[in-house]
């Protein structure tokens, strides 16, 4: 199933040459309409559109950074005058500042349409009841996918996220057939469902997990999906960029489509900024090809990935990225070694007998860097023998140590004791430069 | 024959011992016998108490992990080399002991001793053919 057939299935040298044409628009549009733009493009040497040949010439036109995003606080990166802007959305900003984004009417309707495409093609039609737990208000996630859905002509239920018992309530009582949520909060979800007493046939015609905003791993996707009782696919997007629909996962699920025909994608070395081999991972940077509100050049996202150019099974010829692997910025450096939680993450999610949910705590001993997993023991069956817990904890150490080449402090902790989140998780607690504890 | 012991998982922070037996106080629980194990990280409580099935619901409901277990309870008279001579009859017998705890009763000159063993019917019974007196489950919960 398509949504835009005839865009979503272009053939490469096409979609090559729409691409250069709307750069080089892009390049002007910028120039002309953002001061910002206008300078850093200039230093450069790009005073127009034309001075892009190829598509490969994007390498000589700047990055433009997060903190550039911040510094321009909260419109200085706005390309119309405001009466032209109809909607202005931010993202948490759990790091300072909340990064604005501001849309035009075009600019909403184009971002409907690329979530329709990504819940297209993760199988959603007009038939399906679409349950939206994301927090609504400023995130993109929640009214990104809404007005996609509705584009579709699903009908959509606006949640909001919170209230639990409710969600479960209109889950069985509206004959909710997908939800869209964090992972984490599916995960929740899912757990409150087994214990809900009712049968699992009262959620029986859920189907769809349109799950993003944060990273999963497929082993925590299994177990949303078998606790649910449904079919996960992931999708990307952030504000800087406008929202979710910049790529998603088809039913195959191998690989997010991205919308190429808006978002130009490029993978870089984060350290030497310079390009990477074709399938190489590396830091995505995106330029935005149509977005008028707040137009955005080489945007670096600080989330690592892959790209691959081969044309998928369902037809769609796009490039596809891989599942985010993790983020420059969460990524911890622990006596030199990088670790994504991600990877801690599917370590634990694979050992039976203990929760999905964790917290990585970081501090300093004797001044070394020191990591501990903390993770609920679910299974009361290993209480019957110290040897059979203290093999869950050796386990879970060797595998870690296998993964990471690092040793790690195992914790089992009682369930149910570590923070649950609605949003995006927060599970790492870097008390590096407190003081040491004795 | 068999006495349902409690195991509950206890965190290692300062009042999770206190907190877990107050869950007990408050449904009215008695505690018969106790033992705790611990690492440095956990440790395992193990309890039997007179109503075990309540027990173990309130303990659940407070959200902690906790099993049931099946152990046995010997009557053990109080003298010299009488301990020994129940253990020595289990370990020539092919019983592996996974753990044990004694508490002392009212009756004087007797003590009791909780016993987990892989096949804890059988043992109980070897015991008793040998002249140890085996505990019921009645007698420990309305002790």
């Amino acid at each position: 199933m398509f949504f835009q057939k005839e865009i979503e299935t272009m053939k490469r040298p096409e979609i090559e040459a729409l691409q250069l044409e709307r750069l080089r628009r892009m390049v002007d549009y910028c120039y002309n309409n953002v001061p910002f733009y206008q300078e850093r493009l200039s230093k450069a040497g790009i005073t127009s559109g034309d001075k892009i040949k190829v598509l490969s010439d994007i390498q000589y036109i700047p990055f433009t950074t997060k903190d550039d995003i911040r510094d321009n606080y909260p419109f200085g990166l706005m390309a119309v005058p405001m009466k032209d802007i109809v909607r202005i959305h931010a993202s948490s900003g759990t790091t300072g500042k909340p990064t604005v984004g501001v849309y035009t009417k075009a600019d909403i309707d184009r971002w409907s349409d690329f979530v329709a495409r990504i819940v297209t093609a993760a199988g959603v039609t007009a038939e399906d009841i679409i349950q939206i737990s994301f927090g609504y208000g400023l995130f993109t996630g929640a009214l990104g996918l809404h007005f996609g859905l509705e584009k579709v002509g699903a009908t959509v239920i606006p949640a909001s996220s919170g209230n639990s018992e409710k969600q479960l309530m209109m889950l069985r009582d509206f004959g909710v057939t997908g939800l869209v949520a964090t992972p984490s909060y599916a995960l929740y979800l899912g757990e409150l469902v087994r214990e809900s007493g009712y049968p699992k046939e009262a959620y029986g015609k859920l189907r769809h997990g349109i799950l993003g905003s944060e990273g999963c791993t497929e082993e925590m996707r299994q177990r949303i999906e078998e606790n649910l009782g449904i079919n996960v696919t992931d999708n990307y997007g952030m504000t800087e960029l406008t929202g979710p629909g910049v790529s998603g996962e088809c039913e195959y699920r191998c690989g997010l489509h991205f919308a190429e025909d808006a978002f130009l994608p490029e993978i870089i070395d984060q350290d030497t900024l310079e390009h990477k081999a074709p399938g190489e991972a590396g830091e995505l940077v995106v330029t935005t090809l149509m977005r008028e509100g707040m137009p955005v050049l080489r945007y670096r996202t600080k989330d690592i990935t892959r790209l691959n150019y081969e044309p998928c099974r369902c037809g769609r010829t796009h490039v596809r990225m891989d599942k985010v692997m993790g983020r420059t910025d969460d990524m911890l450096i622990i006596k030199g070694v990088n670790v994504f939680p991600s990877q801690i993450e599917s370590v634990l999610v694979a050992t039976e007998k203990v929760g999905p949910h964790y917290q990585l705590v970081v501090r300093k001993k004797n001044y070394m860097d020191n990591l501990e997993v903390k993770v609920e023991l679910i299974d009361a069956s290993l209480l019957e023998s110290f040897g059979e817990l203290e093999k869950v904890q050796r386990t879970i150490h060797d595998r870690l140590k296998s993964v990471l080449g690092l040793e790690t402090k195992v914790t089992l902790v009682e369930p149910k004791s570590l923070e649950r989140f609605q949003g995006k998780a927060k599970r790492v607690l870097d008390l590096r430069n407190q003081p040491e504890e004795r | 024959m068999q006495i349902q012991q409690l195991s509950v998982f206890v965190e290692n922070k300062p009042g999770r011992l206190a907190e877990i037996t107050e869950v007990l106080a408050a449904a009215n629980i008695d505690i018969r016998a106790i033992s705790v194990a611990d690492t440095s990280d956990f440790g395992i409580l193990r309890v039997i108490v007179d109503k075990p099935k309540e027990a173990i619901e309130t303990l659940k409901e407070h959200g902690m992990t906790v099993s049931l277990t099946n152990v046995i309870a010997v009557g053990v008279s109080d003298h010299p080399g009488e301990f020994s001579r129940a253990v020595r009859l289990l370990a020539d017998t092919g019983f592996d002991m996974e753990y044990m705890y004694a508490f002392i009763s009212r009756d004087k000159g007797r003590a009791y001793v909780i016993i987990r063993t892989n096949n804890g019917q059988k043992a109980a019974e070897t015991l008793q053919e040998n002249g140890f007196d085996i505990l019921s489950p009645e007698t420990i919960y309305n002790m």
